[in-house]
């Protein structure tokens, strides 16, 4: 029974193998984005976890220096007071073009389980800790090391942009024998205080999330946002699709019982066929979203080292948690599109009609329902916005207004269209806009997707470009100084200055510290008295005369990031590392970093840490001598060229991170708009096959195949442009939303909104090519449809 | 252990096996320089490193009686392995250091190991005044006759000072003892005379000990022939005070090699070529999934000696990235006595 | 004479080469008189009615309505024919779900441009529909639709009314009192009709009767 049942149910898919590569691919594309997003995400988490795995920080306690490093003699205090700590030295060095974080371990000491797995294989110790020593790095990092002088093994276990290699060897190639940055707690430690033997460490507990992770939570939420809206989108073909399949079989279902088969087999093999077919259609979709995430990985990589200094392998491996992670996920998707089918065959009566619902009118009772969800989720959204914080929130309040606007579209339409309606004159038109009216709740689904692929798109573009034309005024405040000269060391600093003096109108000192500000980390920088930042800086609120307050030391400047988390505003005190506090003068946009930055006069800063090297410095200049100077810094003073940057190099480089870290939401936006697309032709196709005997009367009754055809197009690109337009506010919202609401809790800075219509044109063109596209096939197939057929529509033997 | 943990061990291995004498080194010796037949010791400039020679160590065991009416063993290594002849600066040092630290009761033993790198002062030894140290583990005192030792575990420890009026004993011919019939050889010389008392900690609560200690002292670049694969070591305290070092180098190739030393209660030794001095195991115990000789008969016709040795306890396994059998033993028979055993090699 | 078909031929593509189903009929019909047309199930009967109509083309012979060779028109010229000259009665009904009755009643006459309100207001009286012009088609009993798409069709006041089984689908009685309001306006308008049936009850009603029998005049 069970054999023959399935076998007429899985015969219909053979008859409309169209159908079943319409369910394919839309699984297929939702699985696809979806788990392509989770590709990457998993990607950049596992490199993460790598890099902190590199130093155990989620498993030891961690012993830091006050300052940047200490002398290696407090390591052996330690050591020879009992305390079982392992050193460490961190550092970044620049080689090949690329800087590479090194990590000097001792393999004595070390614990088995930091420092990657396969620093093992080599039980080459001497050649390990003994000079010229050598260095395990990421296979895409070791290629940058050839030229140190020393063996570069690549080891894949190593964290991306990582290299590490003995204590002895990375404290010679960094230039700071006998210094170490941090001490690893591998055991208890003993009844010696730290203090009596080591005054300038301090023991941290072991993270309990990375740092980096931590910074980058809100850009991998971001993606996954992303991710769940494609996935939405391709739900709506799946629906479709699987509403479709289940209302042509009801004569099959309703046979099927009628000679005996329980409602239960009936239900139970309708799963197992979908099962089937979702897992297939998962398949073919974690697929291609592994090519899609292999395609975006290297951007989404590039960004997340522009934007948070985190290395992240542009090499994609699967994981089989991604796998499974991406079947559960189609299979829950093909049972929420697949639903509301099961419950109409469930309740489907054994004696009706063997007729095909063909198309059913939208009740207004249904309307009214999703008019009153639509209104009630905007309520929602409301509330959310006034008493919802944290970017979960934000993220649910993106959501539910996403759903609420689409909700509220197939009542927007139809509206417009009785309106239209109400205006036509003529035979013609009053059907037209009739038959478009009836075959709302075929298209809204479909029609429902495209409004939100077109408001994420305008909502996106919208931030993105704000964002593009806030930060590129910003650059242009915050980088005034005409060239940017980096000093290898203090000496080279020296010679440096004695060498500009009398050549630049001033040379601005950048110095700054690395330390913890209101229990997190800070940089702290020392800002020169000078005209540049006084004229130039970008303050967005400030007391009066907040200049001469900073230089005398009385007031310091705080970015938008640290004012907006701890409520800070000017005038308020700031207690600084040390025990001090100084009055808030100012608060300046800092767009583009993720950490607390404050800034303090030079010489409050130089009298703070006066180890604190003097190696960057900012030159002023009439802009005009600046590449003669460039030439001669090279030439005549012998600083090397790529310590050297002039502004507009500095400026394209700020922007090229910028233009990257939206690369992917770009890339993403285009994908859901094509999956919208897809869902427009699915449905139009769907419907083309099932109008047949709505289309022929009129046929008959005197029209060409081909003006019906036109008027189908005519259709689709109507609705499509009435779904546009409804798109343009919600699009706004959405933007309003991701500016002020979104970019806040991720970031910590709010960007001003612009509206930029000439980019909705564009979008407009796009989405009626869309809905052309995908109107010209059916159009075609209906003006191509041979008499014949039509015909079969009144043939008295049917 | 993980793969890494895996491969740190091996690594350590082999250092530690170079140090102990397997792991096939090779006949030439690299740079490293070789033991000499014709050396004199100079003291105390021979109780520093020898860091020209691979390997070296300071390896101090003793029997203790405690105020409980216990008896106890200690046994306190210090390791040096070189990965090149040299000495050199900060971390450049190819010298290795680690130490082993035990303690055996009748019913328990405790073992813990130290690693550490040479020229950075987080281990090495000094010879006057006399230090040895890695970590807070530190011998030391005015003089290898004189010293307070301190070390221990996450559940044991002690602090003992060792004392002596007895001259150093050179082992093998005027401390060249060599370890194999194809002339692999060591410079050797002990302290087998040494007071000992202190306090050792036990999970239990501490416990005030006194006993008898012996220090080797030994340092080569190429100890063991390639096919021998392990030792039986015997140092052991006779009644009327006599001495007696044995060894066997067990290899199924070439037959077994034996050494043994006969030292007066006057500290004069007697060097007993191979054969003379033979070693039977009598009775094997499951220690850490092997069979492992607990009892032995000895035999050094020269001396009428003919004993049975018997472990006190048969578990004195030391599982660390080298795991070795060293505990305390009991002397019956011609004569009487006790000391300590060490056997390496038995897989 | 409105309607004369002359040799009229048609083949369809079948397993193991063409079927005939028309097979060189001639016929034709005066405006103002009736005709059935009948024989077994696959004689052509529904065929040379949907040739007849510009619903389809013939492989030869010639069909002329009001002197045009309709099978010489183009689709457009077939689709002018149909909305202008030719109206349509199916078996099937066949109305436009999206629009109420009103609507579909005057909807051939609209896109033909002879919309005429109060004839389309007679129609529903003499076809009873008054009280069913805001309600759709679904809503509709079987006899009520009938009715409807025989209103759509008088009221496009075509010269040449072609009926496929317009009882078909209704019991006897009903059947019987839809077809005597048919004839009754088909004389109005004075029309020409060609109705194909099975029914012998049907047939009688005619001036004339032609029987086909395998595509041939029998």
């Amino acid at each position: 029974m069970i054999r023959a049942g399935l076998s007429a149910l899985l015969s219909h898919w053979l008859r409309r193998p169209f159908q079943l590569v319409t369910l394919v691919t839309g699984l297929a594309l939702a699985t696809a984005l979806w788990s392509g997003v989770q590709a990457i995400n998993a990607e950049a988490r596992a490199s993460y976890d790598q890099a902190a795995e590199t130093l155990g920080e989620a498993r030891y306690p961690q012993i830091v220096p006050d300052g940047a490093d200490f002398p290696q003699a407090d390591y052996v205090g330690l050591r020879r007071a009992g305390w079982p700590v392992t050193p460490v030295i961190e550092g970044r060095l620049r080689a090949g073009g690329q800087s590479v974080r090194l990590i000097g371990i001792d393999p004595l000491t070390a614990p088995a389980d930091i420092a990657p797995d396969t620093v093992e294989v080599e039980t080459d110790l001497a050649g390990f800790i003994t000079p010229p020593g050598l260095l395990y790095a990421n296979p895409e990092t070791a290629p940058a090391l050839s030229g140190l002088g020393l063996r570069v093994v690549p080891a894949a276990s190593v964290a991306p942009g990582t290299a590490i290699g003995d204590i002895g060897i990375v404290q010679g190639l960094l230039g700071q024998p006998g210094r170490l940055t941090r001490l690893i707690l591998t055991g208890d430690a003993p009844g010696t205080p730290l203090q009596d033997i080591a005054s300038g460490l301090t023991r941290r507990a072991q993270a309990e999330s990375n740092d980096i992770a931590r910074l980058t939570d809100s850009f991998h939420l971001n993606l996954t946002a992303f991710g769940l809206l494609s996935f939405a989108v391709g739900l709506f073909i799946v629906h479709g699709a699987i509403g479709l399949a289940f209302e042509q079989r009801r004569p099959v279902f309703r046979t099927l019982r009628a000679l005996g088969l329980p409602l239960r087999t009936l239900i139970g093999l309708l799963s197992l066929e979908l099962v089937i077919l979702a897992l297939v259609s998962g398949g073919i979709g974690m697929a291609l979203g592994y090519l899609i995430a292999a395609a975006l990985l290297p951007d989404v990589a590039a960004t997340l080292r522009g934007l948070y200094g985190a290395d992240v392998s542009g090499q994609l491996s699967l994981r089989p948690a991604w796998w499974a992670a991406g079947m559960v996920i189609a299979l829950l998707g093909t049972a929420i599109a697949a639903a509301g089918a099961f419950w109409r065959v469930a309740r489907l009566p054994l004696l009706a009609s063997a007729q095909p619902r063909a198309w059913s009118r939208g009740s207004a009772a249904g309307r009214l329902a999703q008019g009153a969800a639509a209104a009630a989720l905007g309520l929602v959204a409301l509330g959310l916005a006034l008493v919802g914080s944290g970017l979960v929130a934000g993220f649910v309040l993106l959501g539910v207004l996403l759903i609420a606007a689409a909700l509220a579209l197939p009542l927007v339409l139809h509206g417009v269209l009785v309106l239209a309606a109400g205006a036509a004159r003529g035979a013609l038109p009053q059907w037209f806009w009739a038959d478009t009216r009836q075959q709302l709740p075929g298209l809204s689904l479909a029609l429902m997707a495209l409004l939100l692929a077109l408001a994420a798109n305008i909502g996106v573009g919208t931030m993105v470009q704000s964002f593009r034309a806030t930060f590129t005024g910003w650059l242009d405040q915050r980088l005034a100084a005409e060239l940017y000269v980096r000093a290898s060391d203090p000496a080279e600093a020296e010679r440096l200055l004695a060498y500009l003096d009398g050549r630049v109108d001033a040379v601005l000192p950048i110095v700054s510290v690395d330390a913890v500000v209101m229990g997190a980390p800070a940089e702290i920088f020392g800002v020169a008295d000078h005209a540049t930042y006084r004229d130039n800086w970008p303050l967005l609120s400030a007391l009066p005369d907040v200049w001469d307050r900073v230089a005398r030391g009385e007031a310091v400047l705080v970015n938008e990031q640290l004012a907006r988390r701890e409520a800070l505003a000017p005038g308020d005190p700031l207690p600084l590392p040390g025990g001090d506090t100084r009055t808030i003068g100012g608060v300046y946009s800092d767009y583009g970093n993720p950490l607390a930055q404050v800034l303090i006069g030079l010489d409050a800063f130089r009298a703070r840490y006066p180890d604190a090297p003097e190696l960057n410095f900012g030159l002023r200049l009439p802009a005009p001598d600046a590449p003669a100077l460039q030439r001669a810094l090279t030439d005549e003073a012998g600083i090397a060229p790529d310590q050297i940057t002039d502004q507009q190099s500095l400026k394209r480089f700020s922007l090229g991170i910028f233009e990257r870290t939206f690369a992917v939401t770009g890339a993403l936006n285009v994908l859901t708009l094509a999956v919208a697309g897809f869902a427009i032709l699915t449905s139009l196709l769907t419907l083309s096959t099932m109008r047949q005997p709505q289309l022929a009367p009129v046929w008959a009754l005197g029209l060409t195949r081909a003006s019906l055809a036109r008027l189908e197009i005519l259709r689709a690109l109507f609705l499509a442009l009435v779904t546009f337009i409804a798109a343009i506010p919600v699009g706004l919202l959405l933007a309003y939303v991701l500016l002020a609401v979104i970019n806040v809790e991720a970031f910590g800075w709010r960007l001003p909104m612009q509206v930029f219509p000439g980019d909705w044109l564009w979008l407009g063109a796009l989405s009626m090519l869309a809905a052309l596209l995908a109107a010209l096939w059916p159009a075609r197939r209906l003006a191509r449809t041979p008499p014949a057929e039509l015909l079969k529509v009144f043939a008295n033997e049917r | 252990m993980n793969a890494k943990g895996y491969s740190i061990a091996l690594m350590f291995c082999a250092s530690f096996a170079e140090a102990q004498g397997f792991a096939g080194l090779g006949t030439d010796a690299e740079g490293f320089a070789m033991p000499d037949a014709g050396y004199e010791f100079e003291f105390p400039t021979d109780h520093g490193p020898h860091p020209a020679y691979r390997i070296e160590w300071w390896y101090l065991t003793a029997n203790l009686d405690g105020a409980d009416g216990q008896t106890y063993g200690m046994q306190w290594t210090l390791f040096r392995s070189a990965l090149a002849p040299t000495e050199g600066d900060g971390w450049s040092s190819p010298q290795i250091w680690f130490g082993h630290a035990a303690l055996t009761t009748k019913t328990a033993h405790f073992a813990a190991e130290r690693f550490a790198r040479g020229g950075i002062g987080q281990a090495g030894v000094t010879a006057e005044p006399f230090e040895a140290w890695i970590d807070d583990w530190r011998l030391s005192g005015p003089s290898l006759s004189d010293v307070s030792l301190r070390a221990g575990g996450e559940e044991f420890g002690y602090d003992l000072t060792l004392k002596t009026d007895a001259p150093f004993v050179p082992q093998g011919e005027n401390g060249y003892s060599v370890k194999a019939a194809s002339g692999q050889a060591s410079h050797y010389y002990s302290q087998p005379f040494y007071e000992v008392s202190g306090t050792l900690a036990l999970p239990d609560g501490q416990v005030e000990v006194t006993g008898q200690g012996w220090l080797d002292r030994e340092w080569s670049s190429e100890l063991l022939a390639r096919s021998q694969e392990g030792w039986d070591w015997f140092s052991l305290h006779l009644g009327g005070g006599a001495r007696l070092m044995g060894f066997v180098l067990r290899d199924d190739a070439a037959g077994d090699y034996t050494s043994a030393t006969w030292i007066a209660p006057d500290g004069t030794p007697t060097p007993y070529p191979d054969g003379a001095f033979t070693a039977e195991p009598l009775r094997a115990a499951e220690v850490a999934g092997r069979d492992i000789p607990v009892r032995w008969r000895l035999k050094l016709p020269g001396q009428a000696l003919d004993v049975e040795v018997t472990a006190v306890n048969e578990q004195a396994w030391n599982p660390l990235a080298f795991p070795y059998w060293e505990g305390p033993v009991t002397v019956t028979g011609s004569h009487a006595g006790r000391g300590y055993l060490e056997m390496t090699g038995y897989e | 004479m409105l309607l004369s078909v002359e040799t009229l031929t048609k083949t369809y593509p079948a397993e193991g080469g063409r079927l005939t189903v028309l097979d060189g009929i001639s016929m034709s019909l005066d405006a103002g008189r009736t005709l059935a047309l009948t024989g077994e199930s696959g004689s052509g009967k529904s065929t040379l009615l949907h040739l007849i109509g510009g619903l389809d083309v013939p492989d030869a012979g010639r069909v002329m309505v009001d002197g045009t060779d309709i099978a010489a028109l183009d689709d457009k010229g077939r689709a002018a024919l149909r909305r202008g000259t030719v109206g349509v009665v199916f078996q099937q009904f066949n109305l436009i779900p999206s629009l109420d009755v009103s609507a579909n009643i005057a909807f051939q006459a609209r896109l033909a441009g002879r919309h005429d309100p109060a004839w389309d207001a007679r129609l529903a009286r003499a076809l009873g529909l008054e009280d069913q012009l805001g309600k759709y088609p679904e809503e509709l009993s079987g006899g009520q639709q009938q009715r409807v798409a025989i209103g759509r069709t008088l009221a496009a006041r075509p010269r040449l009314i072609l009926a496929d089984e317009p009882t078909g689908n209704l019991d006897e009685a009903t059947g019987d009192r839809v077809l005597d309001l048919f004839l009754q306006l088909v004389a109005e308008t004075g029309a020409a009709l060609l109705t194909v049936t099975h029914s012998g009850r049907l047939a009688a009603r005619m001036d004339a009767q032609l029987v086909l029998s395998q595509g041939r005049v029998a």
